[in-house]
């Protein structure tokens, strides 16, 4: 607990505190000298609001994904499959959550290469490195992220609920708008949180499959090599405000509970 | 049953569609690390183990995946005294502040691994720690300790608290309790939470590109650092089937210690 309580907060104070310094623009060393400088430039300077923008675009799309690819197969595997089959999907859904990220992310870019990628050989075009490369590998790699979580809950929604709801003369679309979703409503959420917290921090997929694509994590880990660690620091901010805001917002409807 | 004809048809092919997707780039690069082609031609115009062999008398890959190894187990080791103790504290005792924990456990999860890497460098700098192997674990281990910490709070969370008092009465002290009650029903728990932690370890390059020190290179930096020279993809092909083959055993692992078809991750079933 002290751990936590003190180097993760403590690191996060930190953070803050870099933040407000500024480098000095001769030497380019870090200049311990308060001012909100650095958050000016983030407000005032429209590149990262563009980045900012395309981030939560990005995070969004990948979050959207992965509710439609993981609702019907974690449905599937807890109300259609067989006891056996289940298993089999469970292990199908958790192994390469255990492969490593970097490998999976080097199997799209092998994919995805715009010149002598496997899909341009084989389909004959490929979407190429960008944006929309970095969106279905990010939606690949937090497919599972999502879909523990909504077939965890649908394994505790009665059986029975369904057949009432068929009995009293619902058809398939109407039940499942109607009684899974809202009940699902907390397992979604705990799902979204991860694919979509993963994604906005991101910035290795964008750097194997993004192209030129620049994201909020391209851009700190840019200014963090560049020496720029001040702002590289503000700029931390913003995820962590975004994700505040996200969590705030969720914990009301107790999905925390289900992270 | 449940539910009807082209529903359940629907449902299937949904099913084998996502199976597909999450398995056909894992199955390519399968196929083309025994391709005799340098490049990524498709299909492989034929296949030897030529990189296989080559792979395997490299020194990079096999010094990283040591350095990952150390890293993950003392990550490890360390996240399961810290985990344990925090969650028997935060679910045995009330305390002061009890409900803020459980939000900043939620937090170094929550929040993007950029923003701890860049939150633990500038800690790190300001406290004059040199970089190197002990702020890369001390790194590792503070997002381990979260999955630990689940795992365990989870379990606890399931067993009856009665089962202590019971231990009481029957006249044990607070470490016969723990040793003979509490450690066996949390075992499984513990061990679960350690393999994630290991696995996770074993995986990060965000953080650890920001906390380890020069000169110390895990077998996902390496990965990472080959990936875009054409010379060493073939090298880098079959490091990536290796690292597939190896994420087996984990999942094997908490097969076999769990019921629970995912192996621990949903561990929430009943919170």
């Amino acid at each position: 607990m002290l751990w936590l309580g003190v180097i993760y907060l403590g690191s996060l104070g930190a953070l803050l505190i870099t933040s407000l310094y500024t480098t000095d623009d001769y030497t380019g060393s870090v200049v311990k000298t308060v001012s909100l400088d650095n958050f000016k430039d983030l407000v005032t300077n429209p590149t990262f609001r563009a980045v900012t923008i395309r981030t939560l675009m990005i995070a969004i799309a990948v979050t959207v994904i992965d509710l439609v690819l993981a609702l019907p197969f974690a449905f599937f595997m807890a109300k259609v499959a067989s006891r056996r089959t289940r298993r089999i999907l469970a292990v199908a859904l958790v192994l390469p959550l255990w492969a490593s990220y970097l490998v999976k992310a080097y199997c799209w870019r092998v994919i995805f290469d715009p010149v002598s990628g496997v899909m341009k050989q084989t389909l004959g075009f490929s979407p190429g490195f960008g944006i929309t490369a970095a969106v279905v590998v990010l939606a690949y790699l937090w497919l599972p992220y999502m879909a523990l979580p909504i077939y965890a809950g649908l394994e505790k929604l009665p059986d029975s609920l369904l057949d009432a709801s068929g009995d009293l003369g619902a058809g398939a679309g109407r039940t499942f708008w109607s009684v899974v979703l809202p009940l699902l409503k907390p397992s979604i959420l705990a799902g979204a949180i991860f694919t979509f917290s993963l994604s906005i921090g991101d910035y290795i997929t964008v750097q194997i499959v993004g192209g030129k694509a620049q994201t909020i994590g391209n851009v700190i880990y840019r200014d963090f090599g560049s020496g720029n660690l001040p702002a590289a620091a503000a700029l931390a901010c913003v995820p962590i405000l975004i994700m505040v805001v996200v969590l705030l917002a969720v914990r009301r409807t107790g999905a925390l509970d289900n992270l | 049953m449940l539910v009807s004809g082209p529903a359940r048809v629907a449902l299937k092919l949904a099913t084998a569609a996502v199976l597909a997707f999450l398995y056909v780039p894992l199955a390519i690069i399968a196929v083309l690390s025994f391709s005799s082609s340098k490049t990524f031609a498709w299909p492989p115009p034929s296949y030897s183990l030529e990189w296989w062999r080559a792979a395997i008398h490299e020194t990079g890959p096999r010094d990283a995946f040591v350095t990952s190894v150390k890293v993950g187990l003392a990550a490890t080791l360390i996240a399961l005294v810290l985990g344990a103790l925090a969650s028997y504290a935060v679910q045995r005792f009330k305390f002061f502040g009890r409900d803020t924990v459980s939000l900043l456990i939620v937090l170094p999860i929550a929040l993007p691994g950029i923003v701890t890497g860049v939150a633990l460098n500038s800690a790190f700098r300001q406290g004059g720690v040199t970089f190197g192997y002990f702020t890369l674990v001390v790194a590792h281990a503070t997002f381990c300790i979260v999955v630990v910490f689940n795992n365990i709070v989870a379990r606890l969370r399931r067993l009856a608290p009665n089962v202590d008092e019971a231990s009481a009465d029957l006249g044990a002290d607070l470490f016969q309790t723990f040793r003979y009650v509490t450690f066996p029903l949390v075992r499984s728990a513990l061990v679960a939470g350690g393999l994630l932690a290991f696995a996770l370890s074993f995986d990060e390059i965000v953080v650890t590109t920001f906390t380890a020190g020069p000169g110390i290179e895990t077998l996902p930096q390496w990965i990472f650092n080959n990936m875009f020279r054409p010379n060493q993809l073939p090298t880098v092909n079959v490091v990536a089937v290796i690292v597939i083959m190896l994420s087996i055993i984990p999942v094997y692992l908490a097969q076999r210690l769990s019921a629970d078809p995912t192996g621990g991750l949903t561990a929430d079933e009943d919170g």
